[in-house]
């Protein structure tokens, strides 16, 4: 703890042994700024998808739907499929859609006051099935026996390709965030590495007066460290407004997700600590190696 | 204090020195001298560390420096102050920050920086405490490297061609501090090729002139 209190603290001239300003300093400061502001993105990315993923799971996982084809029968089968549905294990309730519901259903494609007597529409069963389900092949077969043309379906069709595609979104923000924080690592060492090539000089007047590496490498990493902190600060506040500021969408489209909800802000303010703690690993070793190279 | 033992030197092919044997003995004040290109620089580099000796032994502070590794060449020149022809600062600190330097390496925060003040004062330069190096003339520039060289009470002081860079003025107000350095009991060892201030000093002080010549070291005579 002491070495930490040490090492943000420091000593007023080691802290100020590097220059102050320069290329180095810009590139340290811009490039962790810029890089903050993408995982701020990334984050809300990954948060979005996650959450996505898991609505979508929860609201579909657990329903099914039959489907009974239009037909002078369908009143029948609809009453024989649903007999059959109450026999089987592993589902809770099933109960046939009433007009008004299919009113509801059809309105984003035909408008209010569909004339559902005019229509010959398929009746539609609402199943809901317990956490284990019934055995769908050999409950498709009965309703099918059943009810002919009749249909089980529990959207894994639609639901597993969606959740899929979620879940990758989901690995590729965590894969976007490592890689800024290895573009980030990389960045700042070159920095550090080229500040500590530019600035030969001050290193061997540290040497002559009894610097040791250590003492040195230190004085570096402090000043990147800090500049690596402050320019992601910079870019986290930037990207946290600018996710803010990102308009909601449809209910249920993508982008209404991207953003940050209650405790959800606290993640993205984690940004400039990591970027420190990158720009404090990757300027030791820079520093470390270059000064063992030189002698 | 500093002890060579057939200590060899080479450098871009040419030999420097070859078995140089030589005692320096504490409180004492050497010159060495030579022709240009004879290997002062390079003697004076490895009684600082900044080299290390290709064969032969060198004893500092009465260890050997042989094998010694780099924390410990580190803590052993703070025992060793330098002042170099061509004195580098770090250009952006001030003067106080760069005589301060070798008390912050060193890891002492306030015990000898209030001797700031009065060592800046006795190099002539307390109102230039706040100046930056490139701000500085040759003579000062000079005399802040003294200051910097001295700050930790260094037991060796190794200066390099100090007046090099000054005129004769100048030489001789840093000649006196370097006598006054060895009047404290400091042990001075000058690179010169100024027979003149050589031939000054020794009107005043108790030197003696070691002259490098064809890779070999030898005290000089009275006549130099």
């Amino acid at each position: 703890m002491s070495r930490l209190r040490d090492f943000l603290i420091g000593d007023p001239t080691a802290t100020r042994i590097v220059p102050p300003s320069g290329f180095t300093a810009v590139l340290t400061i811009a490039s962790a700024a810029a890089m903050a502001f993408l995982a701020v993105f990334a984050i809300a990315l990954h948060l979005a998808t996650g959450e996505l993923a898991a609505r979508w799971e929860a609201e579909l996982a657990g329903t099914a739907t039959v489907r009974i084809p239009a037909s002078e029968n369908a009143e029948a089968d609809a009453a024989a499929v649903l007999t059959a549905l109450s026999q089987t294990p592993g589902i809770v309730e099933a109960r046939r859609l009433t007009d008004e519901e299919q009113l509801v259903l059809l309105a984003p494609w035909f408008g209010d006051g569909v004339p559902l007597d005019r229509l010959r529409l398929p009746v539609l069963i609402e199943v809901l099935e317990t956490d284990a389900g019934p055995d769908v092949t050999g409950l498709s077969e009965r309703i099918s026996a059943e009810a002919p043309g009749a249909v089980y379906d529990n959207h894994s069709r639609w639901r597993v390709p969606l959740a899929n595609a979620a879940s990758r979104l989901r690995q590729l923000g965590a894969v976007s965030l490592l890689l800024i924080a290895g573009v980030t690592a990389v960045t700042i060492a070159l920095a550090a590495s080229s500040a500590l090539a530019a600035n030969g000089q001050v290193i061997d007047v540290l040497r002559i007066v009894g610097a040791r590496d250590g003492w040195i490498a230190a004085a570096f990493t402090r000043r990147f460290t800090m500049r690596a902190f402050a320019g992601a600060l910079g870019g986290t506040i930037i990207g946290m407004i600018a996710v803010a500021l990102v308009p909601g969408g449809v209910e249920t489209g993508v982008l209404s997700g991207l953003g940050f909800d209650g405790l959800q802000w606290l993640w993205p303010l984690l940004v400039p600590f990591v970027a420190a703690g990158l720009a404090f690993g990757a300027t030791w070793v820079a520093a470390a190696r270059r000064l063992k190279e030189d002698g | 204090m500093i002890e060579l033992d057939k200590v060899a030197m080479s450098y871009g092919g040419r030999t420097l020195f070859q078995d140089v044997s030589l005692s320096i003995s504490p409180g004492s004040f050497h010159f060495l001298t030579g022709p240009s290109g004879a290997g002062k620089t390079t003697l004076l580099k490895l009684c600082s560390l900044e080299l290390g000796a290709q064969s032969g032994h060198l004893k500092l502070l009465g260890q050997d420096v042989q094998g010694i590794d780099r924390d410990q060449i580190a803590r052993m020149r703070r025992r060793i102050g330098v002042v170099h022809q061509d004195s580098r600062f770090v250009d952006h600190l001030s003067v106080a920050e760069n005589v301060m330097l070798p008390v912050a390496v060193s890891g002492r925060s306030t015990d000898v920086s209030g001797d700031l003040g009065e060592l800046l004062g006795w190099v002539g330069l307390a109102d230039a405490a706040e100046r930056t190096p490139p701000e500085l003339s040759g003579g000062e520039r000079q005399r802040v490297a003294l200051a910097r060289a001295i700050i930790l009470s260094p037991e060796i002081v190794l200066a390099d061609e100090p007046t090099g860079n000054v005129d004769w003025d100048m030489s001789l107000r840093l000649l006196d501090l370097l006598i006054e350095l060895n009047r404290l009991g400091k042990t001075i060892l000058c690179a010169t090729h100024d027979l003149n201030l050589i031939r000054h000093a020794k009107s005043r002080v108790s030197a003696r002139v070691l002259r490098i010549k064809d890779g070999a070291v030898a005290l000089a005579g009275a006549g130099l």
